[in-house]
């Protein structure tokens, strides 16, 4: 559980326009537990806080002004940088409104989120994707069982630090006439190219700082 | 009774014997346990990959549980590893029974995170083939579904139809199933000449096919009797359990992406949005029908206004030069193989972007870290909210109505896999 004075105080979202926008303004302002909400590429996007979690998407779902009927999508996104790496992002969906909210709550591999699958039913499947692939671990569900992973399973793939090409693999035993698993056996290695191009990847020469400065104030400017 | 005794009483339990009308009436009460029982994963009305525990009272479904990913890929893991480019392809892979409009969701998202917009020939071209795309899958669940129930023609007669589009689909992109067609910045080429008159012509025929469909099915007792009142949702149902698409149209909600938040050029034609009110299997086959008939007022309107024109946008860095060019600019040359081996660099951020796919809403979350591989690409199946549901949708129902209602969903599992 967050202490509440790690918080960062809440943004004042700065592009507010339209609808959406007056939506933002309303949520990150009157609503506890939003750190911030603003529009992101035309999209409403609202930061929140794990613990306040529930009391958010009750809201959300039961205020008439907001109405998320539905829960369209629940995923995770790993960060591995940082010190709560994972995303949960939920995106709402107002069949009566026409708009959609997306909440992102972070959280890390011990500390759970709450579930919303009293609030909607579908979010039982979404949350235990969101735990088979990332491990992200989900209070109140009496569900969390892997769902798309075989049985029996170990480690949760989208996680960044997972290889691409697992750990195990299967093959037929002759022997023992039965699919058996055994280590992965590579017979090229893992290719993963670099495509960071000198021209586009550096984008300050050394030495060149100041020009590039400039070109950077030019480039703003217009 | 006969004289002859084949076997001795002894030999049968006391439970097979007749009951003796003569003497004293011998009850028995016979307790009948719930027992579990495999549906899948290699039945045909499956659909596929779907293993599916029935808990069965008799021959009523107390409970069914879904047991989904037997065909997951790990899609979203490999398109992490893949330019914007080459991730393309793994869209017509999901719902291998309507790629294009895969393709199509995740060519937006790309387009919007790039900030450019396809070229106007280029939209009507998608929206063309997006409905093309839709009657392409509901001939195929629909005649399906019919088979589940029993009826065999439609299947027949469904494949035939197919087959024309599914040449549209070559003559455009050159592939059949996996066209690769629908990419960021507009579509990989433009159409050959011909096309728009071959799908003009058939355009004129195929409502006739409908009707034909509609003649085997729609009043055909036994189809009602197996569909109608079956599977049940109420509006608040389809809404909580997530549903979208003609699934959630047949239970009575107005809601189409198409109409409600236009993407490419769906705001520029003319359609009626089907909607049911039973929620039923037959509801949902009838939204299905009803569609395909929009479907084509959709291809007609699409041909009357799609003008000659550039298919994809002028910036290389995006989209591959011409041919023609290649072989004599050297500028043109390096963009071909830069875009090929590196492909391009989409500035972060993040979108949630959907289409409304024949299935319903499928959606791409896709989060760019400004290098030019995808950091997240999350896939919001269409089916996966759907197969949830069957718990709930098949209780209390027959064992051969949770079939009907596993066709009725239009389930692919290439998509609810991943």
């Amino acid at each position: 559980m967050a202490d509440p004075a790690s918080i960062p105080p809440v943004a004042v979202p700065r592009a507010v326009s339209g609808p959406l926008g007056a939506i933002a303004f309303r949520l990150s302002t009157a609503v506890p537990g939003i750190m911030s909400a603003g529009i992101e590429k035309g999209e409403l996007v609202v930061r929140a806080t794990r613990h306040r979690l529930l009391e958010l998407m009750t809201m959300l779902r039961d205020d008439p002004r907001y109405a998320c009927q539905q829960v369209m999508d629940i995923c995770g996104v790993d960060f591995p940088e940082r010190a709560e790496r994972f995303d949960v992002v939920y995106n709402l969906l107002s069949v009566t409104h026409n708009h959609r909210i997306r909440v992102i709550v972070t959280t890390d591999e011990t500390s759970p989120v709450p579930s919303v699958h009293q609030l909607w039913p579908a979010a039982t499947w979404w949350e235990r994707e969101c735990y088979d692939l990332f491990g992200v671990l989900f209070t109140d569900q009496p569900d969390l069982r892997r769902i798309l992973t075989d049985y029996g399973f170990e480690g949760h793939p989208l996680r960044k630090d997972f290889p691409l090409t697992g750990y195990v693999e299967l093959h037929y035993d002759e022997e023992r006439r039965q699919v058996v698993y055994g280590p992965v056996d590579l017979v090229q290695d893992f290719r993963n190219f670099d495509f960071e191009s000198p021209w586009e990847g550096i984008l300050t020469l050394p030495g060149d700082e100041k020009a590039h400065a400039d070109r950077q104030d030019m480039k703003r400017q217009g | 009774m006969s004289d002859v005794t084949l076997r001795s009483d002894t030999d049968i339990p006391d439970s097979m014997l007749p009951e003796d009308h003569d003497g004293e009436v011998k009850r028995h009460v016979v307790e009948i346990d719930s027992h579990a029982l495999n549906f899948g994963p290699q039945h045909p009305s499956a659909h596929g990959v779907l293993r599916l525990v029935l808990e069965m009272e008799g021959e009523v479904v107390a409970r069914a549980i879904p047991h989904v990913g037997l065909l997951h890929r790990g899609t979203e893991k490999l398109i992490e590893y893949k330019t914007y480019p080459k991730a393309l392809p793994y869209f017509d892979r999901l719902d291998y029974v309507s790629p294009m409009c895969e393709e199509q969701a995740f060519a937006l998202a790309v387009e919007k995170l790039l900030n450019i917009e396809a070229p106007e020939r280029a939209k009507w071209i998608r929206v063309m083939f997006a409905e093309i795309t839709r009657i392409l899958n509901h001939i195929l669940n629909l005649t399906s579904f019919g088979l589940d129930c029993g009826a065999l023609t439609p299947a027949l007669w469904g494949y035939e139809e197919r087959e024309k589009l599914i040449e549209f689909y070559e003559a455009a992109s050159g592939a059949r199933f996996h066209a690769n067609y629908v990419r960021p910045g507009g579509v990989a080429r433009d159409l050959p000449a011909g096309l728009e008159e071959r799908i003009a012509d058939w355009a004129r025929t195929f409502p006739r096919w409908i009707d034909d469909l509609e003649s085997l099915l729609t009043s055909n007792r036994i189809w009602k009797q197996r569909t109608v009142g079956i599977g049940v949702f109420t509006t608040e149902q389809a809404l909580a359990w997530g549903f979208s698409g003609p699934c959630l149209r047949a239970s009575g909600v107005p809601w189409d992406l198409r109409r409600s938040q236009p993407y490419d050029n769906y705001d520029k034609v003319e359609f009626n949005v089907p909607v049911g009110r039973q929620g039923d299997c037959y509801d949902r086959y009838l939204i299905r029908v009803a569609e395909m008939r929009e479907s084509v007022k959709i291809i007609n309107q699409c041909l009357e206004q799609i003008r000659p024109g550039p298919v994809k946008i002028r910036d290389h860095k995006i989209t591959p030069p011409p041919r023609r060019e290649m072989k004599r600019s050297m500028e043109a040359l390096i963009h071909h193989f830069k875009l090929f081996t590196e492909g391009y660099h989409v500035p972060p951020g993040a979108t949630y972007t959907v289409t409304e796919t024949p299935k319903g809403e499928f959606g791409v979350y896709l989060v760019a870290d400004g290098s030019n591989r995808p950091y997240r690409c999350k896939i919001r199946p269409t089916g996966f909210s759907h197969l949830q549901a069957i718990d709930e949708m098949s209780r209390r129902h027959m064992l051969a109505d949770a079939v009907a209602i596993i066709g009725s969903l239009d389930l692919v599992f290439g998509e609810i896999d991943r």
